[in-house]
């Protein structure tokens, strides 16, 4: 699904990734843990071909083809969805507009037919209902004035409508309580299927209680400096980052 | 027959001996028409067949035209504009004048009208193509016209109105924005050509929105339209305005002037979608247009309402404004002015309010990309008789890029202790975090933009009615293009 080979990436002209290697497999979910600071969203946002993150050296392989070739929107029509850290406010602009608009801009990238206002509706239902996002908050302004929660599983009900085959979900996390993560754990549980791949990205060991990775990966400065199975979040917990960003980069 | 000889005919066949000196010498100097002139007036008028009042309300304006100075106060700039270089009869195209077909149209316009989802017969009649064979919209002009006639309703040019409800036209015309009012509306009173006239009798809910559309069948509007409304008591109607595809005019003065007359109980509704060619990339082009709309809430408990979305022209100064004059009458103002590329755009309101217990809303939300530059530009005035009079204004500024501006100029006066004004003013920038957020998402930097941009502008754009603010969204989209990133 996604092969990273020795990715080399400057943000404002200053390296922050340092020679990544990754190889994630079809229906393979994968945890990528740091300290703050470590280069996580940054990775993220390299996958996503955002403008300012430059790759220096190194390849990206998605499904047989190099994205640095893609643009933003070409990576989300094939399938590379990223669930922000911070999700972003767009006032006035509904979430059901946002949802429909970006639904049928990538079923038309596609080439699928573009749903009608009804087709798109019974859609939205189904998710609506499963996340427990209320009518209201498909009214209101996309992020405007969501609390944590909300935020986080609006980005979730997007991930389900775009159908992604490789999703990344940055700090989802962050900012919620125990039962607000449970929701959003189940929701992404329920997303988890053979054709479709995840990179989970989390400081705390706790959302991996949730949704139980296949691997485990610890970025520091800017390099995957262990990886290993699930049990490897636990050894974490246990003896913190220290042990990880020791020598002379170390924090 | 070309353009000029036909005018010149024209000219010889209805003038006559009467003005062979000033006029028909002008013409075999020049073998045009062109510049202002009193023997000009005289000869619009006569065009028209005028009674001998307006022809002389007209001279007036021209008297007085020629003692004002144009004004410069507004943010905008232009070269100096030649007032003799132009026409001010024959400047309206002639069918004969337009292109054949749409083959001579430029194809960019034809793009644009594509994007607006615009039937082919009626892009043949917006870009001015003459079209003989009867098309859908003129029976349809034609039911409207007998079903407006059953509720009584007055829907026709004003040169009609003119001869056929003088009356009417003579009580109200000039009664709201004076001939002597300002620059550009002075030059309208002594030369306007063309516009509507809308009665709506007492008590009466218009049936249908009136549009100035389905007056295009009739004739070609020209640059120096005056439009008058009246509504009498507990009356109701919604008018439509639009100029929904760009005009291929170059650097083409517009002063238009617009007129509402309400009585007690009236309601208007004025709703505007402008976009007329605003010039190229580099600013060479576009329409100058300096228009002076008012509406006067005579009678007690009257409303108007103002919404416009200005995208278009390359200079915009336009002030749509409300006379509060009866108790308890309502004034709002909802406008989008979209500037982009060399654009620039002075527009707002004024709220005069004079009566007791009156209230205004301002809603502008102003929209800059490129190098352009859009000012908000609002007097809010309380007279002292304005007892609990209520004023609430919101300003937003949006900006696209580094390189344009936006500007508030809101102007305060309360005389009245009683009364409240309220106002807000933000501006934003839209954020590369949103346009990445959206292209995450699979939508281009325009689709993005667009969406953002209609975010931005919603409180306005649903103010339009339903159709109209279909149109108007995907304009927004259309006159941003090539901004974005
Ligand atoms: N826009 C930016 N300009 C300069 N430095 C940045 C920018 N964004 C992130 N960084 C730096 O890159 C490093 C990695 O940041 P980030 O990827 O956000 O880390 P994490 O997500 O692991 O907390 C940090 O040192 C941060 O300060
Ligand atoms: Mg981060």
């Amino acid at each position: 699904m996604l092969e990273i080979k020795g990715l080399h990436a400057d943000v404002d002209g200053k390296e922050i990734l340092k020679g990544i290697d990754l190889s994630i497999g079809e229906g393979e979910v994968h945890a990528i843990m740091g300290p703050n600071g470590s280069g996580k969203s940054t990775l993220s946002y390299v996958l996503s071909g955002r403008d300012g993150y430059d790759v220096t050296a190194g390849t990206i392989t998605y499904r047989g083809r190099d994205l640095s070739e893609l643009s933003i929107e070409e990576r989300a029509a094939e399938g590379i969805f990223l669930g922000f850290q911070y999700p972003v406010e767009l006032p006035g602009v509904s979430s059901t507009t946002f949802l429909k608009t970006a639904l049928n801009a990538v079923r038309r990238q596609r080439g699928q037919d573009e749903l009608d206002a009804v087709q798109f509706m019974k859609r939205l239902r189904v998710h609506t209902k499963a996340l427990n996002i209320s009518d209201d908050m498909l009214r209101r302004g996309v992020n405007v004035g969501f609390s944590g929660g909300e935020k986080k599983r609006n980005e979730i009900l997007q991930m389900a409508l775009l159908e992604p085959h490789f999703a990344v979900l940055d700090e989802t996390d962050s900012g919620l309580d125990i039962d607000a993560l449970k929701v959003v754990a189940e929701g992404v549980n329920a997303l988890r299927g053979p054709k479709r791949s995840m990179l989970v990205i989390t400081h705390y060991q706790r959302l991996l209680d949730y949704i139980v990775p296949d691997y485990v990966h610890v970025l520091a400065h800017g390099r995957i400096a262990r990886s290993g199975g699930k049990e490897l979040a636990l050894e974490l917990e246990e003896k913190g980052y220290g042990a990880f960003v020791s020598g002379t980069e170390a924090a | 027959m070309s353009y000029t000889s036909e005018t010149a005919d024209q000219v010889s066949s209805i003038a006559g001996d009467k003005y062979k000196y000033g006029f028909v010498t002008d013409i075999d100097t020049e073998l045009a028409p062109k510049g202002l002139n009193e023997d000009i007036i005289r000869f619009i008028s006569a065009k028209k067949e005028e009674p001998e009042w307006l022809l002389e309300w007209r001279l007036r304006a021209y008297r007085r035209w020629l003692q004002m100075e144009e004004p410069s106060w507004a943010k905008v700039e232009y070269p100096e504009i030649d007032f003799q270089d132009a026409y001010y009869y024959a400047a309206p195209k002639s069918k004969e004048d337009g292109p054949k077909s749409l083959d001579e149209v430029d194809p960019e316009l034809l793009r644009t009208y594509e994007k607006l989802g615009i039937p082919l017969h009626e892009q043949q009649m917006l870009a001015g193509v003459a079209v003989d064979a009867v098309f859908d919209s003129v029976s349809v002009a034609t039911t409207f016209r007998k079903e407006l006639a059953k509720a009584g309703v007055i829907f026709c040019p004003i040169s009609e109105a003119v001869r056929e409800h003088p009356e009417l036209v003579q009580k109200y015309l000039g009664s709201v924005v004076p001939y002597s009012d300002n620059f550009y509306a002075t030059l309208n009173s002594a030369v306007f050509t063309d516009g509507s006239f809308v009665y709506i009798p007492k008590g009466v809910r218009c049936p249908m929105e009136l549009s100035t559309y389905f007056r295009i069948n009739q004739a070609n509007t020209g640059q120096f339209e005056r439009t008058l409304i009246v509504a009498d008591e507990g009356s109701y109607v919604s008018y439509l305005e639009g100029c929904t595809a760009p005009q291929r005019d170059e650097n083409q003065l517009h002063a238009a002037v617009v007129e509402l007359v309400l009585l007690d109980d009236a309601e208007i509704k004025y709703s505007t979608v402008q976009n007329w060619y605003p010039g190229d990339e580099n600013g060479n082009g576009g329409i100058y247009n300096f228009v002076t709309k008012r509406a006067a809430c005579r009678g007690r408990n009257s409303k108007v309402s103002w919404t416009q979305v200005e995208t278009g022209s390359a200079v915009t100064w336009k002030y749509p404004s409300c006379i509060l004059q009866g108790d308890n009458s309502i004034g709002e103002f909802y406008s989008v002015a979209i500037t982009n590329n060399l654009q620039q755009a002075d527009t707002g309101t004024k709220m005069i309010h004079i009566g007791e217990n009156t209230s205004s809303t301002i809603i502008a939300k102003g929209i800059s990309a490129g190098r352009s530059q859009s000012t908000y530009r609002g007097l809010v005035r309380m007279q002292p008789g304005a007892k609990g009079g209520r004023n609430y204004t919101q300003c937003d500024s949006l900006l696209i890029g580094d390189k344009c501006g936006a500007h508030t100029v809101p102007y305060i006066e309360n005389r009245n202790r009683t009364a409240q004004i309220e106002h807000e003013a933000t501006t934003a920038k839209i954020s590369e975090d949103q346009l990445f957020y959206c292209r995450q998402r699979g939508l281009s930097d325009e689709e993005a933009l667009s969406m953002i941009v209609n975010g931005f502008c919603k409180q306005v754009l649903q103010e339009l009615p339903m159709e109209f603010a279909v149109e108007a969204q995907k304009l927004v989209g259309i006159s941003l293009e090539g901004s974005a990133g």
